[in-house]
């Protein structure tokens, strides 16, 4: 930082001449290139460390394959989850979690939907129970019990790919359930299809990974990881652009634009005819 | 008679003597119910505001002519609007804002009209009531009289009925006319091909493999695992160069695996799956919706037009709803390299109920 500073403070003298070479020569470089240039390597370099720094504290305490963190895990697990699922996850009233992976786990614990509140037609959203790491931790060590899905990797599940790739595949996979703005909706006896608005990246592909409760399983031969990717950047478009035709209604389609329309236009309409006829005061 | 309560001039109120008058005559089988409806003539008149009040007259003036210059603004508004606001190429938003303040304008000017006009009627206009009686709708036996002398006349002059080879060919010329229009309207129907066949065969033949929609990759029974449902459609279907979306919408189908032992095949259906991946049509037999809500849990199929349900562990009959029929089956199995490929063709038509087919 000092240097940085130093540099810039001897910077007004020379500028001139700087300026008037750099004019001969086409505008090639601009004066203040080799001060920008050192600042930007300055700023890269510590910003570097710090990140890399504090990344290797909390990779520390979150380290997937570590021992550590899968004994962690276990505890956690025989405390809250054994009831249902068994003591060494072989099932019991719940089903086995022998094989299901590390995703799976995220999603069902990372959206709260484990432990479960009470027994319905599907496990709810609530707030999560547990701390991120203490979800990896649980993740962790229902993984090393049988192969699975893992936790997909940031640059699946960040938005960045092809948005109208992802609507296409949304409309043929995902829409008759989850409405085709990912608004959600109603499946047999009490069962739905949840919104998909809120819902980070990482959850949306790892229900696909997995088909938590009656959703199907989408697997990497059926969707290719980059067209889950495509997904999720439709889904991010739909909810951060707004709706072109005006009022969305909840994205609900013709049901909500109905009722709107029932209550609302016709109400208006029997107003203003009441209006007219009625006697003038 | 209440007369006395209007000051119109131009008043003709029932008059019920009158009335009584006429029938006296001949009265027929006609009943006269005895409590007959008295004719009780009109309300009190009861003045206005405006017309008490002469502020309140001016007020109300102040109002229309206010609206109906809010209607010319808003006119005026339409106009800048468009021009203000300009539909750009690829820019839904600006389409958006465009239909927004055009739309504003438009309104106020309707409405500002409409509103002003009503206004002016109720609270301005005089508002005396009066009567207007309503005429008879049959004209005087001299008019039909004469209208029927018309006709006999045009009859006699022009020999309609005397002329009977005339009269006849001009008949049948106007019996004719209408049938190029039968024809025509086949003729959008495709042409050598009975529709009936046509609804009855879908693009799936023997070896024709599995393929994912829309990319139309062949699938391998190994990539379907339990739980999973594949949205698929046949080998060949993105190369078609007429009718894709016709054999589309027949030949649509949903890939799904249980566990083997989940699924109970009904006698001559013990091979048409494979491993536990069964194949059905995704077209509703109630009236040809996409049923694809699939529940991998209850192995319920769901058509969300008309929650019409379909149990897939049992051949994907109805459970629920108006659908009448099950959804047909695709027979399906393995060809030498791993993928799924279909036995056949549906061996019955899929979709909806049609004629001949019920």
């Amino acid at each position: 930082m000092s240097l940085d500073r130093s540099v810039t403070n001897s910077m007004p003298a020379n500028r001139k001449k700087l300026m008037n070479r750099s004019k001969r020569r086409t505008g090639r470089r601009h004066p203040l290139a080799t001060v920008a240039l050192l600042a930007l390597g300055l700023v890269f370099t510590g910003g570097a460390y710090a990140a890399l720094s504090s990344g290797s504290v909390a990779q520390a305490e979150a380290e997937p394959t570590s021992q550590e963190t899968i004994e962690e895990g276990k505890k956690l697990f025989q405390a809250n989850c054994a009831t249902c699922h068994g003591l060494d996850a072989q099932g019991n009233n719940g089903p086995s979690l022998i094989g299901v992976g590390a995703a799976s786990v995220d999603f069902q614990v990372g959206t709260g939907r484990m432990p479960m509140q009470m027994q319905g037609p599907q496990a709810q959203v609530k707030p999560p129970q547990f701390t991120d790491e203490q979800v990896k931790q649980l993740a962790y060590y229902v993984a090393s019990l049988g192969p699975g899905p893992d936790i997909p990797a940031d640059h699946l599940v960040n938005g960045g790919g092809d948005a109208a790739n992802g609507a296409e595949l949304f409309r043929i996979n995902c829409a008759m359930c989850h409405n085709v703005a990912g608004a959600g909706g109603a499946l047999t006896e009490g069962k739905f299809a949840p919104a998909l608005t809120g819902v980070s990246g990482v959850h949306i592909y790892e229900a696909m990974v997995t088909g938590p409760q009656n959703m199907p399983v989408f697997n990497d031969l059926n969707i290719s990881p980059e067209d889950k990717r495509d997904i999720i950047t439709y889904l991010k478009y739909v909810q951060d652009n707004r709706s072109p035709g005006g009022f969305e209604l909840g994205s609900l389609g013709p049901v909500a634009e109905g009722l709107l329309i029932w209550i609302f236009g016709l109400g208006s309409i029997v107003a203003i005819t009441v209006w007219i006829t009625a006697k003038s005061n | 008679m209440a007369q006395d309560d209007n000051s119109g001039v131009d008043l003709v109120a029932a008059d019920s003597s009158h009335a009584e008058q006429e029938f006296a005559g001949s009265t027929g089988t006609a009943v006269i119910p005895r409590d007959a409806f008295e004719n009780p003539g009109f309300e009190p008149h009861r003045p206005r505001v405006t017309d008490e009040n002469p502020k309140r007259e001016k007020r109300a003036q102040r109002t229309v002519y206010t609206l109906f210059y809010l209607s010319i603004l808003g006119s005026v508004w339409a106009i800048a609007a468009y021009m203000l606001f300009p539909m750009e190429s690829n820019d839904v938003g600006a389409v958006r804002l465009n239909n927004m303040f055009v739309g504003i304008g438009v309104t106020l000017a309707l409405l500002g009209i409409g509103f002003g006009a009503v206004h002016w009627g109720k609270s301005l206009m005089t508002s005396a009531e009066s009567i207007d009686i309503r005429h008879p709708i049959s004209s005087t036996p001299a008019t039909q009289q004469g209208a029927v002398e018309v006709m006999r006349q045009a009859d006699e002059e022009s020999g309609f009925s005397r002329r009977t080879v005339i009269r006849n060919s001009l008949i049948g010329a106007l019996l004719a006319f209408p049938l190029p229009a039968v024809v025509l309207f086949r003729g959008l129907a495709p042409q050598d091909q009975l529709p009936v066949e046509l609804l009855s065969h879908t693009m799936w033949r023997r070896g024709t493999r599995l393929t994912l929609d829309p990319s139309g990759t062949p699938i391998k029974a190994s990539d379907v695992t339990i739980g999973s449902a594949f949205h698929v459609v046949p080998e060949g279907l993105a190369e078609l160069e007429h009718g894709k979306l016709e054999e589309k919408a027949k030949a649509a189908v949903l890939l799904m695996r249980l566990e083997p032992s989940q699924l109970n095949p009904a006698p001559g259906r013990e091979d048409w799956a494979y491993d536990g991946i069964v194949a059905y049509s995704k077209i509703c037999t109630h009236v040809g919706c996409p049923v694809a809500l699939y529940e991998q849990h209850t192995h319920h199929l769901l058509c969300p037009c008309h929650q019409s349900q379909f149990d897939v562990s049992n051949n994907c009959e109805v459970i629920f709803g108006p659908a009448k029929r099950a959804l047909p089956q695709l027979p399906i199995a393995v060809d030498d390299e791993g993928y799924l490929v279909a036995q056949s063709d549906f061996n019955e038509p899929v979709g909806p109920s049609f004629w001949e087919r019920h």
